[in-house]
This record gives structure tokens, sequence and C-alpha cells, in this order.
């Protein structure tokens, strides 16, 4: 290895997680530990009806008997989970009079990403009222869903004002039983986001996390829930290129997607969680379930940009229940420094003429480790099903690892599943090529990077999609000198 | 513009070039010609400032700056440009915005603000006429799925692109028919002006149809052991080389 390249490592693994960590969020909390008090605690603070609270005893006592998951490719270290703290409400923050008060680091950081003025100001806590024009984005946001009929609230509110859609769909797709941090979340879930789409309604647009009511404080136990009643379209976005201030190290998340027939659904994440510093301490842990049920003619698509996380342990899924029905899974998965991830997808296809399509890439960097974990099933009435999948892993340096560990489990003769599978590294030559033309390394690497990600980027919406590509240069920045 | 004093170099501790001496002035073309494992390439990339190479003695001066000094991004911002004799693709990177970085990088370096989306359009599509070079290709990944030819051509449209002081063209006649040969070189030639120079490193003498060197230089086992004019290269051709390197057989 050149030296170059070696310099080139070593500042890319110094390219520390710019956004730190704010701790001035005054919390009410309760104390560490679980047990049914606990849960009665969290239900009780919420307002919950008695039925919600049943569901939470029911999937702890569940939880009680299950184990944690040893099978992925992680190095998971002990987690005590008497040791946690699984109520914190966070109490409003203290709103800053203009964008002059927000901490200039951030600002930067903000202006770096693109991402809008107001935006900006909503994320580090401006007032936005105070400072914009008489009708806020938000307002009118609220008007325009209110007017098709779509409910877009948090979970906790869902609980209270729509009982009927949440007991019918809740723990549907991901139930309680389903594994070790399901049942976790299913018993202490904080709070999250709602979406009902209904009947043949397009949403006129993309549903961002940012945009929704209560959207403070989702806590480390989030719980989503979206349904697309039939013939509905949406596309929703989760999370934000911009910096995640979380001090929780355990996450664990549970997303549930009902297609219903004819319906659409777009998925789209950008994870940028603090990855730990780059001698590994720290940094958040995120196991995570993910799944959508796909009725006939329905389609799920998942894109999951993922920067961040110290380890992280997610694989967004579609259940092909209907006939024809369709589901895509398009992921980066980046990891730097002692990062690890096993994250990838299942697509089960149960209905006839069902299709899927896996595009997977992976980059790992530092001394991380960067799995692709995914399964392929085809039931036995599949008939005529299809999958396509392709995994590519790129290396940044020597000492990284990529991994992939495809599963094909098909019970039907008429079904064809590919698999194409590649790995490649940053070659000397191509940055001595961009070097030649004028850029620095650090330029030309994010340039590589991109172009690499490329196909699954495009997946994203476009506002999106632009500040994932700064998102993932950034990732990869250190000070070459 | 370009002083080279006893340059020597060597790749993985085997020394390839022993004591390079070579002076370019501005309106210049110079031929580097010489057999096979001469040297020729690697001096472009020393120049250029390729890493796998290492500089054990000597020096390069450019434009009054010591070269050797330089990174290698910064010598291309000063305006030293390689053709390169295998470019490499970068897949995902379309050659609009691979160009519209690097133009814009160079830009940026001699304090100019950086070109807009139309002034930058303009230009490629008038750069990219020099060397006949379909316009499709730069809705393209750089260099993938590029012809021998094509490559080549692209080499040329990014010279063009990026106006440079000095060229060096490390083989870009290799590879090419007759029609392609004519084109890249009369690109060449087109981009010649006063202020600018030209290295044309070559195995043959029909590139030198088209460019006209003023000096051709005759590299072999690391030294420049013959320089004259356009007519060396001519005899070259006839009469091969044997003629000159018998007296440096080891």
């Amino acid at each position: 290895m050149a030296d170059k390249d070696r310099v080139l490592i070593e500042d890319i693994e110094r390219g520390e997680y710019k956004y730190g960590f704010t701790s001035d969020i005054d919390t009410e909390t309760i104390g560490r530990g679980l047990d049914e008090d606990v849960i009665r605690l969290i239900s009780e603070k919420k307002g919950e009806p008695e039925w919600m609270l049943e569901r939470r005893l029911k999937a702890y006592r569940h939880w009680l008997t299950m184990k944690a998951p040893t099978w992925a490719h992680l190095t998971i270290p002990d987690i005590d989970f008497q040791d946690i703290i699984y109520y914190a409400a966070p109490k409003p923050r203290k709103k800053l009079g203009s964008m002059d008060e927000v901490d200039p680091e951030l600002k930067r950081t903000f202006d770096r990403l693109g991402i809008p003025l107001e935006e900006q100001m909503a994320l580090a806590g401006v007032a936005v009222d105070a400072v914009m024009d008489s009708v806020s984005v938000k307002t009118t946001f609220r008007e325009t869903l209110a007017e098709k009929g779509i409910i877009f609230c948090s979970i906790s509110e869902a609980v209270r004002e729509y009982p009927d859609l949440v007991q019918r769909y809740l723990g549907s797709v991901v139930p309680y039983t389903d594994n070790f941090y399901a049942a976790l979340n299913a018993a202490v879930f904080s709070d999250g986001s709602f979406c009902y789409v209904p009947k043949g309604v397009r949403c006129p647009m993309e549903l961002s996390t940012y945009f929704r009511i209560n959207a403070e404080g989702t806590g480390q136990f989030e719980r989503t829930l979206l349904v697309a009643d039939e013939g509905a379209y949406v596309s929703y976005l989760e999370g934000c290129t911009a910096p995640r201030r979380d001090e929780n190290q355990l996450h664990a998340a549970v997303v549930e997607i009902v297609v219903e027939r004819d319906a659409e659904v777009k998925y789209s994440t950008v994870q940028n969680w603090y990855p730990g510093d780059k001698d590994g301490r720290g940094g958040i842990y995120n196991f995570v379930t993910k799944r959508g049920l796909c009725r006939e003619n329905a389609r799920l698509s998942w894109t999951q940009v993922e920067t961040g996380s110290a380890i992280t342990w997610k694989y967004p899924s579609c259940v092909l229940q209907g006939d024809n029905s369709v589901g895509e899974f398009y992921s980066v998965a980046m990891t730097n420094n002692f990062q690890q991830a096993d994250t990838g997808t299942k697509m089960i296809h149960v209905g006839r003429n069902t299709r899927s399509r896996i595009v997977s890439k992976g980059i790992s960097a530092g001394v991380s480790q960067n799995s692709y974990r995914g399964m392929v099933r085809v039931a036995k009435g599949a008939d005529n099903a299809r999958n396509y999948s392709q995994c590519d892993s790129l290396l940044i340096g020597d000492r990284c690892g990529a991994h992939t560990f495809p599963v094909i489990d098909s019970r039907n003769a008429s079904a064809v599943v590919e698999h194409e599978a590649t790995t490649s590294k940053i070659s000397e030559e191509q940055l001595f090529y961009c070097n030649q033309r004028g850029l620095s390394t650090e330029d030309a690497v994010g340039l590589i990077v991109n172009g690499y990600a490329k196909e699954v980027l495009a997946k994203l919406p476009m506002e999106f999609a632009v500040e994932a590509q700064k998102l993932l240069a950034i990732s990869l920045e250190g000070s070459v000198g | 513009m370009l002083s080279v004093k006893n340059l020597h170099a060597s790749v993985e501790g085997k020394e390839i070039l022993r004591g390079i001496d070579l002076e370019v002035r501005a309106g210049e073309v110079h031929a580097i010609m010489g057999p096979n494992g001469s040297g020729k390439s690697t001096l472009a990339s020393v120049l250029a400032g390729n890493p796998k190479y290492t500089v054990t003695e000597g020096s390069v001066e450019f434009l009054g700056r010591d070269l050797l000094g330089l990174p290698v991004e910064e010598r291309a911002c000063m305006g030293l440009f390689l053709g390169f004799q295998y470019p490499v693709e970068i897949p995902g990177v379309t050659m609009a915005n691979f160009m519209k970085m690097a133009v814009n990088e160079q830009r940026r370096y001699r304090g100019e603000e950086p070109l807009k989306a139309g002034e930058f359009l303009r230009l490629m599509r008038e750069k990219s006429a020099v060397v006949e070079l379909d316009s499709k290709l730069t809705n393209r990944a750089v260099n993938e799925g590029f012809s021998g030819g094509e490559k080549k051509k692209n080499e040329i449209f990014q010279m063009a692109m990026l106006d440079p002081k000095l060229a060096v063209l490390d083989e870009t006649d290799s590879g090419l028919d007759i029609d392609a040969l004519r084109i890249v070189a009369t690109g060449v030639t087109k981009l010649h002006t006063d202020d600018n120079a030209t290295v044309v490193i070559t195995h043959y003498q029909r590139l030198l149809d088209y460019i006209v060197p003023d000096v051709v230089h005759v590299l072999y086992k690391g030294r420049i052991i013959y320089s004259g004019d356009k007519t060396l290269a001519q005899k070259l051709e006839r009469e091969g080389y044997d003629w000159l390197i018998n007296d440096y057989r080891e």
C-alpha cells in the first residue's frame, strides 16, 4: 500500500462525527430498570386506554421468555436491560429567538448539508413561527393532509384518537412474538408516527417525520405504523440527514407498513446517528425491525442510507402476500472506524407472480465490519415468483471487512431467483486519475463513493438525495494534508 | 516552463529513470521516443506525481516552482495535464459531473468563480467538438464502456476542457485506427498555442505527421541519449533504434 493510500485512510478514520452531542434537554424520567409497574407507569403517563396497556404487558411477559439474538455478524457488548431508563418524556426545549443563537458549528453543518433555512431553524429549536411569515409551513401542511382525509400524527395520539385503526393494524405485521427487540419495543415503545392514507388517495407531498405534529422526542423505542388503504399512494421519509441529538445508547424501533390492494408505499430512511469515536467508544446500538405487508397488486419500496450508529441490526422486509405484489429494497450502508453493520432484507414471496428486487451497496472504511444479510423465500404457492438481488461491497483500506450472507429458500419450481455480488476497492489508479485532474483526494473519494451508490441514491426523493450525497462525503471526510 | 535536472526515480526499489535532463519552453512541442521499457511512461507519471514512483535524485521546476514538492492535485491546478495511456473507469460518475468538478476546482485554485451550469454546458459542447467526441459520451460514466479510441479522444477532450500550460501525453496514439489517430492528433494541434507546451510520448512516427515536434528525444534505459529535430523521428522509423543504442548496451 502506498503512503498516500495510508494517509488517506488515516484521514478518513479521523473524519469524526461532526455533530457531537448536546445535553441541554431537560427530561422527565423514571428510574432505571423494567418490570410490570414501569410498563403501567409508561402507559399511564401517556394516557393510554386499558387495551393498550394489556398489549404492552402481554408483550413484556413474552419478552421475558426470550433471549437476545446472537446470529448476526456483530460483536455486541452485554446489554444490561435493567440498567436502562425506559421512559423519558422530553420537556420542551428552550426556544431560541433567532438563528444567531444557534451553535455556529451546527449551523455550518446545516449549511454544508444544504438544509433549507426554515428546516434548520426547526431542527435547531428556533421558534419557527416567530421568524417566518404569517402562514407557517406546518399549518399549510396539516390543512392539505386533512382535506384528503390523511391521518398523520404521533402514535400516542393515534392510540387515543383512532383506536379502531390502531387495534386493527398495530402488531399485524410485526407481532410482539416476532423477535427479542420487537417484543421489547411492543412493551415499552415511547412514541413514533402513525399514518393512514384512505382508499384511493394519493398523498400529494412527501410525508416527512419532520412535519409530524408533536415531532419532538420520539425516544429510543420508536414505533411507526403506516397504512396505505386500497389504491392509495404515499412516500414517507424517516429521519433526516441533519444531526440527531440523542443520548440513548440502545435503540429498538419497529416500523410496520400495511400496503392494501393496489396501493403503493415508498419508505425512505437516512440514518445518521452517533457512530462512536475513532477508538470505538460510545455510539448508538440500533436494533430495528421493519417490515411491510403487501396485498394484491401492492408495491412497497424501501430505500435506506445508513451511515450512523456503532451497531446496526436492521432488515427492512416485504411480505408479498397478495398476487402480483412487488417488493423493493435499495440500501447504502456505510461503516467507518469501529462501526459494525449487519443489514439487509427479507423478501417473502407468498402470492403468485410476486416480484422483488434487492440492490445493496456496502461501503466499509477504517476497521469497520459491514455485512449484507438477505433472505429470499419463495413459498409453495408463489407461482412465477421473481427475485433479482445485487449485493456490492466497496472497501476503503485493508483493515475493514465486507461480508455477504444471502439465503435463498425456494419451494416453487417456477420461481426464478437471481443473485449477483461484487467486491471492489477504491483503487490508487482511480484516485491518481482524479487528483491529476485537480481534485483533492477527499473530493475524489466522495465522488467515487457517490458514483458507486448512485443507483440507490437515485431512488430517494430529489432533495433528500442531494443531502444524502453530501452526507456520504462528509462521513468519510478528514482533512487530507 | 519545465526544467528537469538529473531526475532519478524508482518503483518498488527498481531504478527506472537514471538521470533525465529536459528543458521545455512555452510554445514548444517535444516528442519522447524510445524502445519499450526505456522509462517513457515512468517519466510522465513522475512529472504528474504518481505515488507509485519514488524520486531518488534530481529536481523538476515547473513555472518557477519546485514541482516535486507539490501534491498531485496542485500540479494539475497549476496547469500540468497528463493524458493517460490507460485511462481508468469510474463507475457511476458521469463525465459531465467529473469535468465540472475538475474545471471548477482548477478555477477555484486560480481564484476564479465556478462556472454556471449554462456556461459549463456551452464549454463542454464546444470542446467535445475539438475531438469529435460523441456528446452522448459526456453523459456516460467516466471511461466506463468506452472503446479504446473513445478513451483516448476523451483524454484530449479533458485536455481541451482544462486548457493546461503543459500537457504530457502518454502514448495517446496507441490502439487508435487511422481515422481516430487523425482526429486525436489534429485535436492536440488545435489546442497548441505560443503560451503552452506539449510533450508527446510515442512509439511511432505516424503521430508526428500531425503533431510536428520541435525537438525529438530518444529515451533509453532511463536516460535521454539523443535529441534532434523532427527528422530524427523519420530516421528512427526507417532504421530503428539499433544504430543509437548499440553503444549503451550493457
